[in-house]
Parts: structure tokens; C-alpha cells; sequence
């Protein structure tokens, strides 16, 4: 039978330095009228896969054909010509620029039109999809969902018929994903041939037609999706038989260790990042914090490690496990919480750029949390006992221990940090999209981990934007929307369906 | 629609290289130096017509050509060291000290006030003042910016680099002051007969006391950011500021002391421009070499034994040049010209180090 | 009143120098290159617009003014251009750093600019005998019909060389370009977010290199301009274009990225920079911390940018920093 066949990647293979393979002598097809998903482990090689059909990068070796020709594309704009548009993950979107100005990026003479003509373009293709951007709205004051929206605009206006999509889904509430999936399914009727990059197995299930899947860089194989289960994929996508549930062990006598009260910040520009916010975390427990993403996580978690000042009337106590002895957190800097003998740790969403430091090895990473020991010269001998402890317990994989972080993997990366902050013995724990870009048995690590530590009695705050995660993870969670806290709710009991409400509709009080 | 189809394979490709040998790295930066001799030579060539050869020879005898030219080499290489020396814990912690120049100079005023007001007090004790009140005027010329930037982020780069402008019209004011002879508009020779504020001969030797404290900063300096726990907050606040936050860093306090102690040795080094070498002031004192010092600190990557290599580079260059230029009848400026060209190479060989590139008919032949 | 006009006069040319410097290097700031080699570019453009009317007029006894006007403007633009090619390759091409290699332009360029002037002073018979009588006055001719125009209005706006006016032009065109037109939309996006560019098909090499090439290539005008007219076409090496140049980058702040800005932002700082001259009672020392003003004045701004912190205010985005497609 005569296949109508839109995109054929052929036997191709990219490396990254002469160590990292991400992709080995792949090859794959998509239909015409189509939707794909691209299925795949963090760091099995699917962006870098679609990054060579969008252009960005170029394979080492193997062949692209697009509807039946071979091609070479050399750049972004070779890509456009052929129809083909990427929506990545972190958006391509100027943030002073308007919408109309951001669609109006990279058009050559003839397309290129005034604005006006523009504008109504774009009208035309948020009626044909159910799409919703307003033409004139700054990219900064755009809501994630809005950028996305306005992405997906852009590479449609721009005449593509062959539409990938990188995570589309992991900053989106379900009910966004559900409108989401529904305009795919409007392009798909349209002709169009869709890619969806993913490692959420149910979406996979819900909205594709055929899966892919790739694992550690190499092609193993394609399904029809009638035919799969989450088990048969991910057996696939992990290559052995993995247990998919989350343990949550029942601790008894849970104590208060931290009670927020009227906690409220304010971001740069002077807007509430968090508004009033309460709520009490108890030892031996995990409590969950979910929410679309900025939605005032950072700054909660910040104010807390006493990283963000907060404004007047919130207050922040910590009471020391066994005793009666209260003690006021806000208003309080790093440095005087260590002193006052408060043991928090805080793995925080930006690894690299927060938690460690990115040129230094794993030892000069350790001695961040105990250099002050020093008179004049820091000490390196313990953190170095530290940095070999944590390595081996935790098998980082690293060339050595002054191996600069930042060349590891992002496993790697977060065992050195959650090692790190695990080895400070803390009462409080909090950890922000801790297994963010891991591959699934990391990730159990780190569930495990947070598990030990919650048996331990220690009190654990975890921001996750993995519903699914959340509910098996938790003890409580605690919705944030808008920055205000809309709802705790006991993770045993609820359903997704009920935190994601909570988290796009604000109740009224 | 599908131009891109017919496309050939670009030819050229570059990908980041994961390390390098030591010795390659040092053979790239060293054909890169030697290239730009050559580029150099032929210019020197087209302009005065002569073996290229015989002006590289004339060149190392401006440099090393008597034992007096030496010790002047060696006063000019601590000097520009110094500065390098001094720019090297502001750069590391990604503060762009654009002022050395400007920190120099008033460094120099400094220095040259205690000659002409303090000249009765012992000599130590005038010594001593010449060296604070240089480290402190530079301070608060490095102070400024950083604490604009430390509380407001205020752009450093820009915010030095006007302070060097206000210094040297600082220096033209005092010039004015202590104009010496009347009409000359120069300060001429301070304590010309006395020598009262000088740098006293060690070991014999006029210069070896710049040598002395030069050497003795730069070894310290290397302890300093390699070993000590202010050395090492410098480097978590150059790699990230909010990991040193979280760290429980005062990024505010590290930036202030950081650049209080930049400006203080920039400071210094206008002391060594004064009381160790030309005995007056003018707005010539620095004479740019702040600005060759910023690239000096940067070649370096901030590793001060490195930096004493490329300081003897350049200062050798100067000379070289300056004794071309007398000797063939053209000016100095030639040599700013030709340390142009070779900062150019060596700038320009760095991406060899980082990076490799990858030719088309190589990547087929390996398919 | 007469002292306000030959103050505001003087402004005037200053000002056009640093204008010229400042509406070249706003262009190759929007690409998101520093280039902190617009003295060096500026030097660059003034000798190579000597060199070139030197030689003409040499080689001819009757020299055409036209000619003078385009040989010069060309040696002009063509030099600068290449400082910024040079700067270019270095930055986008070999990824070495934006202000090290700026820097190194500077000292370069004051270097070429210095020696070939003292060696062109040589040729001519001596220190400071250089001379393009015709095409300095060629460039220092009024507008037609205008420059007619007498009293202090005339003498205030319509008595300067065709060059002063051109400038102002050129700063319009720029901002028109900048706002208005596909191509500067495209350029400003290079400047913001090169990744985004780079993935809505725009190639963001060539635009960083024409963008730093014309860029300099229009701040290269600042110094002919400053050696045609107010030098009258000889050359001095007193440092005094190292210093419009400084200016010319301390005015891009000032006019936060906005080339329209920059026609009166120009003259202001000329005006502050000769304020010394006009201020009655100093001596010759106090003078000197006068001229600190523009300097000063630039600083206050700056602060007051990093104050008010508005969105639209703010430097591109990627300013300063070099961009490779598959750095991951």
C-alpha cells in the first residue's frame, strides 16, 4: 500500500564532543495527517532528533527526505521553506516585542506585510483552530499558556504543515492540555502532520496516533497507539520492567515544624508574587506544592530559606524538633537561619544556576555549605571526604571530583545537589521540580530520597508540576494560583481533576 | 518552495571542543603570537623597507639590548602587572573594572600630594603615607561603581569607564595646581634635587624595589583567590549571584570589598608610576595601560603566573617599537599598532582552543 | 547672548562628532554587539579620510571639491567599516570577547590613526603641516540658501558645514529604520534574543556583521567630520577623538538605544563640554574639573536607568554576548 509518507529521517546519528552520542543511526517516518509522539526518556535524544529537522542542528550522519526529496537543512529558515516549524520548550518569542511583531520575525520581502495585515492573519488562524491572542499585547506580559499559544500561531502563520512539538503539555494545567489537544486535533483533520515530543505516557496514549520511541539515543521502535498500555511503553522507552508506583510510607506522631502565616511578596517590578499565604508543614510528612508555574512557588520557597524579603505582617516560624522553642524565620538572612541552628535545606529549581556552581567540581560544590568553617583559608578536606562520600552513594557518575558540574548530566547534576543538601542532616527540606529533565530511575532515587527523609521525620515541602507525581508523592498539597493559596487538599483523596480547578480558578471569598 | 532541497552541505562546521592538552594550548597561543610577528614584520617592512629581521633584532635591543634597558623593561612589565594584577578579583567575580585607568591616576595624585605637601616628614614614614593614601585613593574610585552596581545593578562597565575620564580631569586640575615650572603646564620633577618621596635603590638596584612589591602582590594574589574563603566567594558570585545568595554570600558586601581591594592595588600601581619611576604627574601617568592590563588580566584567565608571561610580551613589544620608531625615523604610536595586531592574534587563537571545526570532505570521508 | 552662540556653536560641531559615533554604535548595540572600539573606529575614520583627500589633492593642482567630499567620505566610511569587520571576525566568527576585543580596537586604531598622521605631518614638511584646504572646505560649506540666513538664528542653526545636518538625517533614518522597517524589526530581535532569530529563520551572522560593519562605518564619520571641520583638515594627535569616542558610547546610554535621542542628546553633551570656556571667573585649574561635566552628567544617567528599571529602557537583551547555534 502507497503510504503517504511526510517526513522520513534516514540512519542518522549526532554527537555532541567526542563523548556524548545523542542520537545513533536513527530512522523515522511521519504520515501526512498524522500525530506522532515522539516518545522517549529524558536524554534519550528526542529534541536533538527534531532539532536537526528544524535546523538547528545538523546531523553528523544519515538523510532527511521531506515528501519524497532528500533535503539539507542548514538553518531554521531552510526548515520554514520546507513547511516545517518547531515549538520548542524554552519559547523563541522576543519578550519586548508584541505578538504581531513576534510573527512578523524572519519574513522575507513578499510575506512580509504591514502590520495591520498581519494582525488579521493571525485573527484568521485563531478562528480556523480556536486560538486566542491579542495581536498588540507585549511578550512580558504574556501568561505561559499565551506564549504558547502565540508559538503555535507563529509557525502556523508561517505556512508550516509538518508541526513538532517539544513538551507542549509540562506548563500546562489539565484543563489548558485539554484545549490544547483539542486545536491539534482540529490541525490534524486540517492535513497537517504533528510530532509531540513527550514522556507522559497517558497524553501519549490520549492524543497520538502512532508512538516512536527512542531510548539512550538509539531507535527502538514505533507502535500504533491502539495497540500500546503505559506498561508496554514504558518498557520500551526504560528497556526493562520498571515499577511504575510511588511508595508513600505512613509516618506516625507528625509535628509541626514550620507554620506560614499572611506570608506576602513582592516580585521586581513591584507585583505581589505571593499574597497571604498560610499554611503549616509538619515533620513526617510530605507536603506537595502545586500550581501552573509562576505562580509564586519560587518566591514561597525562597521566603522561607530566607533568600526573598517579605512584606510586612508575614511571618514565618520554625519549631526545633522535641522542644517548645519557637523561632521567627522572616526577615532573617541564610547566614543568620544557619546560625540560629535551623537545619534547612533547599534543592532549588535552578540546579546550575542556583543550588551549585557550574564551573566548580564536586568538591568546591560541597565546601558552599561549609566554607565559612575556615579562618582565613577555606577547609577542603572535609567537603572533599563529603564530595567522594555522596558520589558513591549515590553513583554520580563524574571523571573526577574536580570535574566541573556542568558537564554532567542532568541526573548526575541533581544527585550532587540532593546528596549535598541530604548529607546537612536537615529538620525542613524543601525541593523545587526535583526530578525536572531525569530519566525515570533517577527520578525514583530521588522519590525514595525525599521518602527516607520523610521517615526520618523530616519535614518536606515538594513543588512538583507532575500531577500525577504529586498525588501518589504527597501527603498534602497545597494549590497555589495566582500566588495565592486556593486550597490544601489530602493527596489521598483528591483527584487531578480537583487540583487542576484549583489551580486556573481562583475561589471567591 | 524547496530552494533548500537543491543545497549543497555547508563546507565548514564548528562544534565545542571538550578539553585540549596543556602543550596544544600553549602552541596555539605561541603560533598565534609568532603570526602576528610575521604580519607585523611585513608591515614594518612595506613602510621602511628593511630586513624584517634586522628590526626584530633592533627590536629585542630596545627591549634587553643594555642592562640599564632591562631594568626599564622590567619597571614598565611590574608595572602593567600591577594592574592586572589588580583587575584580576573584579574579573573573576565578572565586575568589568574598566577604570584601572582612571584608578591609576588618582592613585598617582595621591602619591604625588604626599611628595610635594609631606617631603620634611623621614623618609619610611613618607613611605609609607605615598603607599595608603594610593591604595586608598584607587579604592574609592573602585568604590563608587561598586556600590552603584552592589545596591542598583547600575551598568559597571559604562560607570568605570566615565570614572577614568573624570580622573584624568582630576590629574589636568592638579597639574594646573603644581605646574612647576610656571607656564610649562607639566608638573616637572618632583623633588628633583632631594629625591625626597623616591624609590630608594635595593640590592643596588633603582628598579628592584618595584620588582619587589610587584612579585610580592602577585604571588599573593594567587593565594588569595585560590585559597582563601574570600577567594573563593569571588568565584561563586563570578559563576553565578544567586547561588552565592543561596549560599548565604553577601553578594553586596563581597562586590564592595572585592572592588575596594581592585582599586586599591590599581592605586598602587600609580604609586609605582610615581615615586618608582617618573618622579612627576600627568595625565599621561597611566598612559592607556589600564587598558592593555584589562586584556593582560583576561588572557590570563585571571592566573597571575600567566599573567607575568603576557605582561613581558607586551611591555617587550613597546619597546621593541619605540626603538624602531627612533631608530627609523618614525613615532611611537607605531607600537600601539603592533600591540594591536598581536592582541588581535591572540584573541582570535583562543576559539582554536575552544572549539574545532570540522570540514565537510573529512566528515564524509569518516561516513 | 553672543557667548550663549559661540557657546551653542561649538556645541554644535562637538556634538555632531559624538552624534555620528553615537547613532553608529546604537545600530551595532541593536545587533548585541559592545563595541568599545568606537574611539579606535573613530580614529580610523579621520585619518583614512586625510589620507585619502592628502593624496588626491596632491596629485592634482586644481583638486574638485566633489571629489575631495567623496573620496574622503569614502576612505572614511571604508576604514571604519573594516575596524568593524575586524572586530566582527574577532567576536561573532571567533567568539572572542565583546569588550577585550573592543578595547583592543581602540588601541589599535588610535595607534594606525597617530602613526600614519605624525607620518602624513612628515610627508607634508613638518609637525602639524598637513593640510586639505580644499576638501576641509569643501565640508565646511554651508547649506545653500539657508547658511544666507543672518542674525542669531541663523548663526545658531544655519551656519554650520552640510555635514551637521547630515548627521541629524542620518540619526532620523536610523530610528526610522530601527522602528519601522522589516529588516530593523528582524535586527532588533538579533540584539534581543539571537536564539529566537535564529529560529524564525533570520541569519543572524550576517546581521550582526552588516549591523557592527555600517554601524562603525557611521561612527567612523564622527572623526572625519571632527578632522575636516574642526581641525580644518590637518591632524593633531592631542587625544581629543579618543575622548568624543568615550562620549559617543557614553550617549548611546543616554539616549537608551534611541537614535532620535540622540540629536539632542548630542548637543547637550556638547554644550557641557565646553561649558568651561563660558563660565566666567574660573581659572585655568578649576577649569579642568569643568570639563569633567559631560562625564559626570553620563554617570548620573546611568545610575538613573538602573533606578527606573522600565522594561522599554533597557539594553538588548543579549547585549555583550556571543551567540552559537548549538551551544547546548
Amino acid at each position: 500500500m502507497e503510504k503517504n509518507v511526510a517526513v522520513r529521517m534516514q540512519h542518522i546519528t549526532k554527537a555532541f564532543g567526542t563523548k556524548v552520542v545523542a542520537n545513533k543511526d536513527v530512522t523515522l517516518e511521519i504520515e501526512k495527517g498524522e500525530i506522532l509522539a515522539l516518545l522517549g526518556e529524558n536524554g534519550s535524544g528526542k529534541t536533538t532528533l527534531m532539532n536537526m529537522l528544524s535546523g538547528i542542528y545538523h546531523p553528523d550522519k544519515g538523510e532527511i527526505f521531506v515528501g519524497g526529496k532528500e533535503v539539507h537543512i542548514e538553518s531554521p529558515k531552510d526548515a520554514y521553506n520546507l513547511g516545517i516549524g518547531m515549538i520548542h520548550q524554552h519559547f523563541k518569542l522576543v519578550d519586548v516585542f508584541t505578538a504581531t511583531e513576534n510573527v512578523a520575525l524572519g519574513m522575507n520581502k513578499t510575506e512580509a506585510k504591514n502590520r495591520n495585515a498581519i494582525a488579521k492573519g493571525i485573527a484568521e488562524i485563531c478562528d480556523r483552530y480556536g486560538f486566542d491572542v491579542d495581536p498588540d499585547k507585549k511578550v512580558y506580559n504574556m501568561s505561559v499558556s499565551q506564549k504558547q499559544t502565540l508559538e503555535i500561531v507563529k509557525t502556523l502563520y508561517r505556512g508550516a504543515n509538518i508541526l513538532i512539538l517539544d513538551e507542549p503539555t509540562a506548563v500546562l494545567t489539565p484543563q489548558e492540555t485539554d484545549k490544547l489537544f483539542k486545536v491539534l486535533r482540529n490541525m490534524k483533520k486540517d492535513g497537517k502532520s504533528i510530532i509531540i515530543i513527550t514522556h507522559k505516557l497517558h497524553e501519549v496514549l490520549a492524543i497520538s496516533d502512532r508512538v516512536s520511541i527512542l531510548r539512550k539515543g538509539e531507535y527502538i521502535g514505533t507502535v500504533e497507539t491502539k495497540d500500546a498500555t503505559v506498561q508496554s511503553l514504558t518498557e520500551m522507552m526504560v528497556g526493562q520492567k520498571v515499577e511504575l508506583d510511588i511508595e508513600r510510607p505512613e509516618v506516625e506522631n507528625k509535628e509541626k515544624r514550620i507554620a506560614v502565616s499572611h506570608l506576602t511578596c513582592l516580585n521586581k517590578y513591584g507585583v505581589k508574587s505571593l499574597d497571604d499565604v498560610s499554611f503549616d508543614a509538619y515533620g513526617g510528612e510530605i507536603l506537595g506544592i502545586a500550581g501552573i508555574s509562576g505562580s509564586g512557588q519560587k518566591a514561597l520557597l525562597e521566603a522561607i530559606a530566607g533568600l526573598q524579603a517579605a512584606e510586612a505582617g508575614s511571618s514565618v516560624r520554625y519549631f526545633a524538633p522535641g522542644s517548645e522553642e519557637e523561632s521567627e524565620l522572616i526577615g532573617k538572612t541564610v547566614t543568620q537561619i544557619k546560625q540560629m541552628g535551623v537545619a534547612l535545606s533547599f534543592v532549588p529549581e535552578d540546579r546550575l544556576g542556583m543550588g551549585l556552581v557550574g564551573t566548580m567540581g564536586m568538591t568546591d560544590n560541597m565546601m558552599l555549605k561549609s566554607y565559612k568553617k575556615g579562618v582565613v583559608f577555606a577547609d577542603r578536606k572535609t567537603p572533599r571526604a563529603l564530595a567522594s562520600r555522596v558520589k558513591d552513594e549515590l553513583e554520580v557518575v563524574t571523571p573526577s571530583l574536580q570535574t566541573p558540574v556542568r558537564k554532567l548530566s542532568g541526573g548526575n547534576v541533581q544527585k550532587v545537589l540532593v546528596g549535598r543538601e541530604i548529607a546537612a542532616e536537615p529538620t525542613v527540606l524543601m525541593a523545587a521540580y526535583a526530578v525536572r529533565g531525569l530519566d525515570i530511575n533517577t527520578s525514583y532515587t530521588i522519590y525514595r530520597l525525599l521518602n527516607e527523609q520523610k521517615k526520618k521525620g523530616v519535614a518536606v515541602i515538594y513543588v512538583g508540576e507532575d500531577l500525577d507525581v504529586l498525588l501518589a508523592l504527597c501527603d498534602r498539597i497545597a494549590v497555589l494560583c495566582a500566588g495565592k493559596l486556593n486550597g490544601i487538599v489530602d493527596a489521598r483523596e483528591t483527584t487531578k481533576e480537583e487540583v487542576g480547578m484549583l489551580m486556573t480558578n481562583l475561589r471567591e471569598e | 518552495m524547496v530552494k533548500a532541497a537543491s543545497k549543497k552541505e555547508a563546507l565548514v562546521r564548528i562544534a565545542r571542543r571538550d578539553s585540549m592538552a596543556m602543550w596544544k594550548s600553549v602552541a596555539i597561543r605561541l603560533l598565534a603570537v609568532v603570526l602576528s610577528l610575521i604580519l607585523s614584520g611585513i608591515l614594518i617592512y612595506a613602510i621602511i623597507k628593511e630586513n624584517p629581521l634586522k628590526v626584530y633584532e633592533s627590536m629585542w635591543n630596545g627591549a634587553f639590548g643594555s642592562v640599564r634597558r632591562t631594568w626599564i623593561t622590567a619597571r614598565d612589565t611590574m608595572m602593567l602587572l600591577c594592574i592586572a594584577v589588580g583587575l584580576a578579583p573584579a574579573f573573576k567575580m565578572k565586575f568589568w573594572n574598566i577604570g584601572a585607568e582612571g584608578q591609576i591616576l588618582v592613585g598617582g595624585i595621591a602619591t604625588a600630594a604626599c611628595m610635594i605637601y609631606l617631603k620634611s616628614l623621614p623618609a619610611w614614614l613618607l613611605f609609607i603615607c605615598m603607599m595608603v593614601a594610593s591604595c586608598v585613593a584607587g579604592a574609592v574610585w573602585g568604590l563608587l561603581p561598586a556600590v552603584f552596581k552592589a545596591k542598583w545593578n547600575t551598568n559597571e562597565t559604562l560607570f568605570t569607564l566615565m570614572m577614568n575620564y573624570v580622573a584624568i580631569q582630576l590629574t589636568s586640575y592638579f597639574v594646573a595646581l603644581w605646574e612647576n615650572p610656571y607656564g610649562s603646564n607639566t608638573v616637572g620633577v618632583i623633588n628633583q634635587g632631594t629625591e625626597e618621596g623616591w624609590f630608594p635603590p635595593v640590592f643596588g638596584q633603582e628598579y628592584m624595589l618595584n620588582v619587589i612589591i610587584v612579585m610580592v602582590l602577585t604571588v599573593g594574589m594567587f593565594i588569595y583567590l585560590k585559597y582563601s574563603k574570600q577567594g573563593y566567594e569571588i568565584s561563586v558570585i563570578g559563576d553565578s549571584q544567586n547561588t552565592a545568595r543561596y549560599a548565604g554570600i553577601s553578594v553586596k558586601k563581597v562586590i564592595i570589598r572585592t572592588m575596594l581591594i581592585s582599586g586599591a592595588i590599581c592605586g598602587l600601581s600609580g604609586f609605582l608610576a610615581v615615586s618608582g619611576a617618573s618622579h612627576t604627574i600627568s595625565t599621561s601617568t597611566a598612559g592607556g595601560r589600564g587598558f592593555t592590563a584589562i586584556i593582560v588580566a583576561w588572557l590570563a584567565k585571571f592566573n597571575t603566573f600567566t599573567m607575568i608571561a603576557i605582561s613581558v610580551l607586551i611591555v617587550f613589544l613597546e619597546k621593541g617599537a619605540i626603538e624602531i620608531a627612533s631608530k627609523y625615523n618614525l613615532n611611537d604610536y607605531v607600537s600601539s599598532m603592533i600591540t594591536g595586531i598581536i592582541l588581535f592574534f591572540i584573541l582570535g587563537s583562543e576559539f582554536f582552543i575552544n572549539y574545532k571545526l570540522i570540514f565537510r570532505s573529512k566528515s564524509k570521508e569518516a561516513a | 547672548m553672543t557667548g550663549f552662540i559661540s557657546l551653542f556653536q561649538a556645541a554644535v560641531v562637538f556634538g555632531t562628532v559624538i552624534m555620528f559615533g553615537a547613532v553608529g554604535e546604537i545600530i551595532t548595540e541593536k545587533s548585541g554587539n559592545l563595541n568599545l572600539g568606537v574611539p579606535g573606529i573613530m580614529y580610523l575614520g579621520g585619518i583614512a579620510s586625510l589620507a585619502g583627500a592628502f593624496f588626491y589633492e596632491n596629485s592634482t593642482d586644481s583638486p574638485n571639491s566633489f571629489v575631495c567630499v567623496i573620496i574622503a567620505l569614502l576612505c572614511a566610511f571604508l576604514a571604519s567599516a573594516l575596524g568593524g569587520l575586524i572586530y566582527s571576525f574577532l567576536t561573532i566568527t571567533l567568539r572572542a570577547n565583546q569588550n577585550v576585543t573592543g578595547l583592543t580596537l581602540t588601541i589599535f586604531g588610535s595607534g594606525v590613526a597617530n602613526f600614519f598622521g605624525g607620518s602624513l605631518n612628515k610627508l607634508a614638511g613638518g609637525v602639524g603641516q598637513i593640510s586639505v584646504a580644499a576638501t576641509s572646505t569643501a565640508f565646511r560649506s554651508g547649506v545653500p540658501l539657508i547658511s544666507k540666513i543672518e542674525g542669531p538664528v541663523g548663526q545658531l542653526f544655519f551656519n554650520y558645514g552640510w555635514l551637521t545636518y547630515i548627521a541629524i538625517i542620518v540619526a532620523i533614518i536610523a530610528q526610522w529604520y530601527l522602528t519601522r522597517t522589516r529588516t530593523g524589526l528582524n535586527l532588533r530581535a538579533v540584539g534581543e534574543n539571537p536564539a529566537t532569530a535564529d529560529a524564525a529563520g533570520i541569519n543572524v551572522t550576517a546581521y550582526k556583521y552588516l549591523a557592527t560593519c555600517i554601524g562603525a562605518g557611521i561612527s567612523g564619520l564622527g572623526g572625519m567630520f571632527y578632522v575636516m571641520d574642526y581641525t580644518k583638515g590637518t591632524w593633531a594627535n592631542d587625544g581629543t577623538i579618543e575622548n568624543l569616542g568615550w562620549l559617543a558610547v557614553a550617549l548611546v546610554i543616554f539616549t537608551t538605544w534611541r537614535p532620535k535621542n540622540a540629536i539632542w542628546g548630542a548637543y547637550l553633551f556638547g554644550i557641557l563640554y565646553w561649558a568651561f570656556f563660558y563660565i566666567s571667573g574660573l581659572t585655568r585649574s578649576s577649569q579642568e574639573i569643568f570639563k569633567m561635566l559631560p562625564y559626570v552628567v553620563t554617570i548620573i544617567v546611568l545610575i538613573f536607568i538602573s533606578l527606573r528599571k522600565k522594561r522599554e529602557n533597557q539594553p538588548p537583551e543579549a547585549l555583550g554576548l556571543s551567540y552559537f547555534r548549538e551551544d547546548r
